[in-house]
């Protein structure tokens, strides 16, 4: 039974998303407006999320394997690579341009704008396009 | 202006930080897996394994609502970027993260949580060149788009 304990991190991800006004695009952006009107609410968000992930991750981890899970699964890459740099550039140009990153537009999708449905569709489509970009598996 | 006047307009966006780092933690101490959304959402679209990750993304959606609808709090205006725009911004959004293995959320507060090295440099990144974007249209072009 994986579904009840998913559920509920899913929902207290949209409470602290929609809490937090990482919802509002203009928040977003404002937090991104370094030379101009300022707005430091994203920084207190990642603060408060940090504060608790940066705290307990390593307690958990010390544990042989999840409570309701066979073993942890976390990424093993450790390379500074090409693909890490140049996705997160392209990714944080999309994210400068609207204000929305992936978790806040999937919860904007309940408002029922028209922007945020078009953002959600292209964000899809553009998932579809990365796999045109994936590393060729070594024989 | 008194102490509470000063901190009460980050009150909200702490308190949602620390829940959805709750959230984060919970979802690692149970299931062992790491609450990255546009991983998450891509594994409902592709699979394998959709059964949770299709459960998180409703907890996303019922989560808020409740922060809207019951508790009251004022739904946001949407992204006043023209729509073409913001479908292109999907689109980069998509690709990049895909290609980055990760956005806010995965990077952001899970891997950095963990101390990746991987995490930083790529949260640091997309700051970065999201930065630059608003600086671009904003103050180079002045709200042109």
């Amino acid at each position: 039974m994986k579904s009840w304990p998913a559920l509920l991190s899913g929902l207290l991800f949209g409470m602290g998303l929609s809490l937090a006004g990482m919802t509002d695009p203009a928040k977003v952006q404002g937090f991104l407006d370094i030379t101009g009107a300022w707005l430091p609410d994203l920084a207190f968000v990642m603060g408060g999320a940090l504060l608790i992930t940066l705290t307990l991750t390593p307690i958990i981890l010390r544990r042989g394997a999840p409570l309701l899970a066979s073993q942890f699964n976390i990424p093993t890459l450790q390379s500074i690579d090409r693909r890490l740099i140049s996705g997160s550039a392209i990714f944080g140009v999309g994210w400068g341009l609207s204000g929305y990153c992936p978790g806040p537009a999937l919860v904007s999708v309940i408002y029922g704008y028209n922007t945020t449905l078009v953002f959600g569709m292209a964000m899809i489509a553009g998932m579809f396009g990365a796999t045109l970009f994936n590393p060729k598996p070594r024989s | 202006m008194n102490a509470t006047e000063v901190l009460s307009p980050f009150i909200a966006p702490l308190l949602g930080g620390l829940t959805l780092g709750a959230a984060a933690i919970w979802l690692l101490l149970s299931l062992g897996r790491i609450a990255g959304i546009s991983g998450i959402l891509w594994g409902v679209v592709q699979g394998p394994d959709r059964g949770w990750r299709i459960f998180f993304v409703i907890g996303l959606l019922i989560g808020g609502l409740i922060i809207h609808a019951v508790l009251g709090i004022p739904v946001p205006g949407q992204s006043n970027t023209p729509l073409a725009l913001v479908a292109l911004s999907g689109l980069l959004v998509g690709l990049g993260t895909r290609i980055g293995g990760g956005c806010t959320s995965g990077h952001g507060v899970c891997g950095i949580g963990r101390l990746s090295v991987r995490s930083l440099v790529a949260t640091g990144t997309f700051m970065s060149t999201g930065a630059l974007t608003v600086f671009v249209i904003r103050h180079l072009i002045g709200g042109a788009i």
